[in-house]
Order: structure tokens, then sequence, then C-alpha cells
């Protein structure tokens, strides 16, 4: 396992995190640590605790009560735990579920829905983040003529852009994938991780996929999962060059199981 | 797609992790509506308490359990011996409640199979919605029904002098009572999984055969349930079954028979009550006894259902 | 082989005969059951129509309730329903809130829902009786619009929240999951996910409630409605007519009553309550039509 280098600036810091569902253990990670304007792939089959891993940085393991996290997550130097506002933690911190998700809405709530609830009003303001949202999702182009249209009514691939496009509005330092292209055809996979390469500049990016070569065209470093425990985390080329740690990891890559 | 470094900044939202209007503004609605959710505890509880409290006068002084249950004299305004023996009115409500159940259960059930089994999808739409409607009419018109046309469909078809009896408010309370039985008993019907009718079917049964032999049984707690809810509102109705049954309190012996139920009694007598009068909590007290036999119906059909749905 | 395999055997016949002998047998069951229906509109009309006009529906009962018209019933009826739902939809909704979105499987939330079922399940008289020492009595209200209001609220707040509770569950769990995930409190999330989109459904529900309130006679009867009043109510401590007991009275207690008057107000009773039904039955069928996800 590749341990953080010092000096380099961590975006999320993970120490001794246990994640339970009753007396399951679903996930523990000793350490772990995210580097800010990286892509950080995490690979695995599932069941792996990778999604608990990012439900238990936004918080969203509060709306489970089958769900019990122990240990430190620290997001900006923050124990996540210790923040006072929770909200304002997740408004920090983007997501994209696997399933799209269009709220029925008009495209241009859609997007307005978050800053508006933060208090901007501003017509201007939000014409201005509705565009530019919608334009870093690749997705301006097809919808700039019927922003009124419903959300919900969207295509699929048209939704998940729409959703990385609501998960862009509140400027987050952090945005995290899970499994963003199973429910999306190939096209827009492609042009999604297109914008996933250029937003790499302003965010930082933990980019969950079943998908390995998706991992291998993504992101700087990759982390595998597997049962629970993460094998190894390494340089993305390395590992799939073959420079593994574990044997595991390299199987996993070449498909032996999955 | 334009380059992220040529799209304009995006305004930095505030985001400082301070507790906003919004932070206070969930916790007080989380309040709020667990005190909308409590009230119905609430609720019941004072029904309950409200009215026992106007009958716990009667019950602590003036109440004989054993004539109460066992005696058919009901008279509250005898000049002399003032008695309140409730057995007529039981028998009243027994009465009509069982005719009702008598025409109610065969043709709710009847009617939730054939929507359930047999009808196909725009039938069915149709025929619910005419059961809504069925369901929609007021007590106060079913009992102005029994009153004039019943009465005189009864006289004349059965050559008997009254037509206000049991059977009139029998037949009407078994129209109330239908459709939410026909409804309850339709989604017991509906909730037995399809791979039992598949599997029947693939065995050559034609659709009788899997509802009688298959679906009826696998769906016999929601069934039973529907008879118990509709028990329940028979013993509860009060305007119909004071307009239709006639005012006679006396124990019955034929369905052409007056009588008198529990329900139709306190809505008769109450307004001539002087409040905290013996007659006044004798009325209240026969609301206990209404309230807690319709409380231990629904809490068995409750815990039937619960079960059935498990 | 002289017979195929596949060729009706006298089993098959006679199953089918059996088989299309019960589907004819439940079918006439259930048209037997809304027959009724049918009879009875035709009964009323046949026998009531004469009597109803806007006249009918907007002068004053004259010569001893026996001629004239209903209109003091009438608004009041109004009066009762709107006041009754200004007090229940509004907790109705309230409890149905927290059932959907924030009441966790334990046994407090067991004891709710148990008491919702046997608050729906209480005898209408039994409401009249609570009424009575409640409002009534107990709070020193009086015989009025208040207490009667107060009583038919609580008699139609299981419904509300039933109804309300199963239009919030009928939006998907991913829209209030998009909607934390952006940093909106539960309330928020409610507010501008969730709720705009069981409006309408709450409101099918309300539409439906308010045709069964309109009609209850019972819980009315001692705790604010009355027959024989000579003016029409000036504040919620007054007591009101009502078109329910207006029929009741008409028809069991007032002596010289012409035949089709009580038809008539049957009639109207009947017709406003199902206009409301179908309305909500309608509007039902119309938000089906328009789905939104």
């Amino acid at each position: 396992m590749v341990a953080a280098e010092e000096g380099v600036d961590s975006i999320l810091e993970v120490e001794d995190l246990t994640i339970r569902y009753g007396k399951h253990v679903s996930l523990y990670l000793p350490e772990l640590s995210v580097r800010r304007h990286e892509i950080f792939g995490i690979i695995g089959p599932a069941g792996s605790g990778r999604t608990s891993f990012l439900k238990a940085i936004n918080r969203m393991d509060l709306f489970d009560p089958t769900m019990d996290v122990r240990g430190t997550i620290r997001f900006q130097g923050r124990d996540v735990k210790e923040w006072r506002n929770v909200y304002s933690l997740r408004r920090r911190i983007g997501v994209v579920f696997p399933l799209p998700v269009g709220l029925p809405l008009s495209v241009y709530d859609n997007v307005a829905l978050a800053p508006r609830l933060s208090g901007v009003r501003n017509k201007t303001d939000l014409d201005g983040i509705v565009e530019g949202c919608l334009q870093r999702a690749a997705l301006w182009d097809e919808v700039k003529d019927r922003l009124d249209s419903l959300g919900s009514l969207l295509s699929g691939g048209q939704q998940q852009r729409l959703t990385i496009a609501r998960a862009l509005s509140q400027k987050p330092d952090l945005l995290m994938l899970d499994e963003f292209s199973i429910a999306v055809d190939p096209v827009t996979t492609m042009r999604i991780e297109d914008v996933l390469k250029e937003l790499k500049s302003e965010i930082t990016i933990i980019l969950v996929t079943n998908l390995v070569q998706q991992a291998r065209r993504l992101a700087d470093r990759t982390a595998f999962f597997l049962n629970g425990t993460c094998v190894e985390i390494g340089n993305t080329e390395d590992l799939f060059a073959g420079k593994v740690a574990d044997p595991r990891t390299e199987d996993y890559i070449l498909g032996r199981f999955g | 797609m334009r380059p992220v470094s040529e799209l304009p900044e995006l305004p930095e939202l505030k985001d400082m992790d301070r507790r906003d209007f919004d932070w206070y503004a969930d916790k007080l609605v989380q309040v709020l509506v667990f005190v909308g959710g409590f009230s119905a505890i609430v609720f019941i509880l004072g029904i309950f308490f409200f009215i026992t409290r106007e009958g716990i006068g009667f019950i602590l002084h003036s109440l004989d359990i054993v004539e109460f249950f066992t005696s058919p004299n009901w008279r509250p305004t005898s000049e002399q011996n003032q008695t309140y023996g409730a057995l007529a009115l039981i028998a009243g409500t027994a009465s009509v409640t069982g005719m009702a159940m008598a025409v109610a259960i065969p043709f709710s059930l009847g009617a939730a199979i054939y929507i359930g089994e047999f009808a196909g999808p725009k039938t069915r739409e149709a025929l619910k919605v005419l059961v809504e409607l069925l369901a929609a009419i007021p007590s106060v018109v079913w009992g102005f029904i029994g009153l004039t046309l019943m009465n005189s469909l009864i006289i004349r078809l059965f050559d008997v002098p009254i037509g206000l009896n049991i059977l009139n408010a029998g037949l009407i309370l078994g129209l109330m009572a239908a459709p939410i039985m026909t409804t309850i008993a339709e989604d017991a019907l509906k909730a037995v999984p399809d791979h039992y009718r598949e599997a029947a079917e693939a065995m050559g049964a034609t659709r009788w055969q899997v509802t009688r032999k298959v679906v009826v049984p696998a769906a016999k707690n929601g069934l039973v349930a529907a008879v118990l809810l509709g028990v329940g509102r028979g013993f509860g109705e009060t305007m119909a079954v004071l307009m239709a049954t006639g005012h006679a309190i006396n124990l019955p012996t034929s369905i052409f028979d007056s009588v008198r139920a529990i329900t139709a009694t306190i809505a008769a007598e109450l307004g001539e009550t002087a409040v905290g009068s013996e007659h006044y909590g004798a009325l209240f007290t026969l609301g206990i006894f209404l309230f807690t036999v319709t409380f231990a119906i629904n809490l068995t059909a409750d815990v039937i259902v619960r079960g059935w749905k498990r | 082989m002289s017979e195929s395999l596949f060729a009706k055997t006298a089993l098959d016949e006679r199953n089918q005969r059996v088989q299309r002998f019960y589907r004819r047998l439940f079918l006439t069951m259930t048209l037997l059951l809304i027959l009724p229906v049918f009879v009875i509109l035709t009964v009323l009309l046949s026998r009531g129509a004469s009597v109803l006009s806007l006249s009918f529906l907007f002068t004053n009962p004259e010569q001893g309730m026996t001629a004239g018209g209903v209109f003091p019933a009438l608004l009041g009826t109004i009066f009762l329903v709107t006041a009754a739902l200004v007090f229940s939809v509004p907790l109705g909704i309230a409890a149905a809130i927290y059932l959907s979105e924030y009441a966790s499987d334990n046994w407090l939330t067991r004891l709710i829902n148990l008491a919702i079922i046997n608050l729906a399940g209480v005898p209408s008289i039994v409401h009249a009786l609570f009424g009575v020492g409640a409002f009534v009595l107990f709070f020193r209200f009086g015989t009025s619009i208040l207490a009667a209001s107060l009583t038919l609220a609580i008699m139609t707040l299981p419904v509300v929240i039933v109804s309300t509770r199963e239009s919030l569950q009928a939006v998907p769990r991913a829209f209030r999951e998009a909607g934390w995930s952006l940093g909106a409190t539960r309330w928020q999330t409610i507010r501008h996910i969730v709720l705009p989109n069981a409006v309408s459904g709450i409101l099918t529900g309300v539409i439906l409630e308010v045709s069964r309130t309109a009609g209850e006679t019972a819980p009315i009867m001692f705790t604010g409605a009355a027959f024989f009043l000579p003016f029409l109510p000036q504040s919620v401590y007054d007591q009101t007519m009502a078109l329910s007991l207006h029929l009741f009275v008409i028809s069991t207690q007032v002596p010289g009553v012409p035949e089709g008057l009580p038809y008539g107000v049957a009639l109207l009773l009947i017709a406003v309550v199902l206009v409301m039904n179908s309305v909500s039955i309608a509007f039902r069928m119309y938000l089906r039509s328009r789905k939104k996800w």
C-alpha cells in the first residue's frame, strides 16, 4: 500500500474507519488519503464496502439507522463527525449515484435548487450558475432551449449529466461518483469521462467503478477494495503494468475473478 | 463542449460550518410533525377518557352489571322503577349486524373474486369506481331509503304490517358495509403472489379452480379481516339503523320484528336526558361498551392483517 | 391413434362449464351490489327532482319546515365542513409527514398507527358522545359550530393522515436522497421536492373527506347542529342547521310534510356527495395519466 507522501495536500484523510450494518462489518480502513485535484479510483467487486465508504464521507449514514460508523474521516482537515452543520458539509461534497435521478422539476430548477436553498436569489446569478454547471456537465447544448422541460423526463444519459450539473452547483471541493455509468449508454459514458478529466483542474474526484478499464482511463491513483478491506492503493499506471503489491489485485484487474 | 478553463468561475457559495436558519427550521419542523403524529394517540385516549368521565357516575353508583347484560328491560324513563337492561339492545345490534353480514359476506366476496380474478383491467376500474360510489352514500340517506323505499317494498313483498325491522336495516347495513369489505377482500386476493396462480394453471386448472383451491385459501387471513371490519362497521352504524329498525325494544324472534340497536338508543334518547342524570350516564355507559367492542374488533382485524402482510 | 392427446375430454368440458357458471355468478353478485346506487338515484330523482330549484337552495324554510328552501341548512353544512377541514387537514398532513419522513420502525410508531386505525373505527355516535363530553361540556364551548366541527375534525383525521401518507410515500426515495446529498435539510427536501409532488394526491383525499363529512349526522346532532333555528349563526359559538340533520328530522319528526320535500333534500345531499366523489375520482385518474416520472 502506498503511504501518503509528506507535504502533499490531502483533501480527505481516513484513520481507523470501521463501518457496520448491525453486527456485520462492511468496511475496515486503517488508513487512506485522497490528494487534492486527483482522480482517485476505487475498484473491486460488489459488496466490498465501496458505497458504504462514500456514504460515510458525506454523512448520509445518518439517514440509515442500521449503519454504524466508527473512526475518523477528515475532510478539509476537520473530522466529518465534528461539523456542527452537517448540511454545509454535504454542500461541499457532490455525489452522483448509479441510477440517474432527474428531479421532477424543470431542468433549470434542478440545477438552481441547491443555490436557492443556500440563499442565492438574484436571477442573473442563478442564470449564470445554471449555465455554468450545465456547460461543465456537457449538457448545456442539448437543453439550452428547453430549460423549462421536466428533468425527470430526460433520457438516462441526460439525467446523469443533470445530476452532475446539480452536484457542481454548489462549487464543491470533492465530487464522488458511484458507478455512474451503469445505467448510461456508452456514448454518454465517454462524454462524462471527458467532463471528469476537465473538472480535475477545479475539484477533486473520487470515482467508484466496476469497470476496471474506466479506472485505468481516468484515475491517477486507484484503490482495490475486496470484502470490506482495502487491499492496496497505488498509481494507476503501476497497477495496470503489473507492479502490484498483492497478487489478488492483479487477478481482479485481469478479470480472473469479479 | 467548452474546456473548463474557459468557463466563468462559479460563485463561491456560503459554506461556513455555521448553524443557520434552515438548520433550526428543520429541527422545529421535526418537533411539530412529531406532535402531529402523537396527536392520534392523544385523541383516541381522549375519546375513551371523556366518555368514561360522563359515564363513570352511572357505572359506580347505579350500574347493575348482571341486569345490564341479561335483562331486556330498558326502561330509563319509567316513573317507578327504572331499569337499565341492555340485553334487548345488544340483541338488536347483533341481529341487525348478523343479517347485514349474511348479505354482505357472500356478495362482497363474490364481487372481490370477480373484480380481482376474472375482470379485465377496464372493467375492473369501472367496477371499483362504482363500488366507491356505493360507499359514498351518506348513512342518513340510507336511513331515509329504509324509511321509505325499503319499508314499502318489504310490506308489499312479504305481506307484513310494518316494514321497519331487522330485514330492512340488515339489508341496508349490508350494502353499507359491503364496499369496504370488498376492497379489503380484493387487496387480500391481490396479495397472493402470482406464482401460486401460475403454478396451478400450469397444471391445467381453470381460473375458477385456481381461485377456489389456491388463491382464496391463501388469502384467508385478509378475508377474515375484511369480515371483522364489516362487523365493526355494522356494530357502529347509527343513523341508518336508527331510521330503519323501528322503535321496539324487545328480543327479536323473526327478521320481521322491529328492534332497537345500541347506537340508535343513544342517538334517540340522549337529547331527552339531563346532563349528569342516571339516564344520561347509562347512555354514556352504552357508549363505553360500544367503544370497547369496536376497539377489540379493529385490534383483532389489524393483528390478523399484519400477520398476513408479513 | 384415433384421439389426439389434446382433444377436449369430458372432464375439460365440465370444468369449463363450472367455470363459466361461477364467473357469471360472481359478475351477477357484483352487479347486484352496485345496482342499489342506481335504484336509489332513480327513486330520489323521480320523487324529489320536482322540489329542487335554485330558489330551493337559496330560500329559508317556511311554515314550520314544511315548505320553502334549505338555505340555512346548506350554509350550515358548508360552515361545519370547512371548519372541520381547517382543523383536521394541517394536523393530518403534519402527522402524515412525521409517519412517512421521520418516524423509524419502533414501538411508538406502531402505537401511533394503531391509534389511527382505531380512531377510524370509532362509531359515529361515540364521536358524538366524546364531542359532548369534551367540547360541549368540559371545554365549555356549548353546543356550537366550534364543538361540532372539532368533533367532525377528529372523525376525519385518520382518513386525512392515511391518504396523505400514501401520497407522500408514492414519491420515490431516490428523489429525497438526491436532495439530501445536495445538502438540503429534511424539511427543505420535503418542502421543495416531496410535498409539491404529493399535493395532488393529498387534494384528492381531502375532496373525498369533504364529501364524507358533509353527510355525517350523528356527530353534529348533539354538539352544535339543530333543526329549527330562526337566525343564521353569527359566530362559532352559535348553533347551526345542517343538511344531513335536516333530512333526518324532516323525514322522522315533522308532521304534515309534503311528499316530495324529504326526497328533494335527500336528493340534494346525495347529489352533493356523489358529485364531490366523482370529482375526486376523475382528478385521480387525470393525475395517473399525467405521469411526471
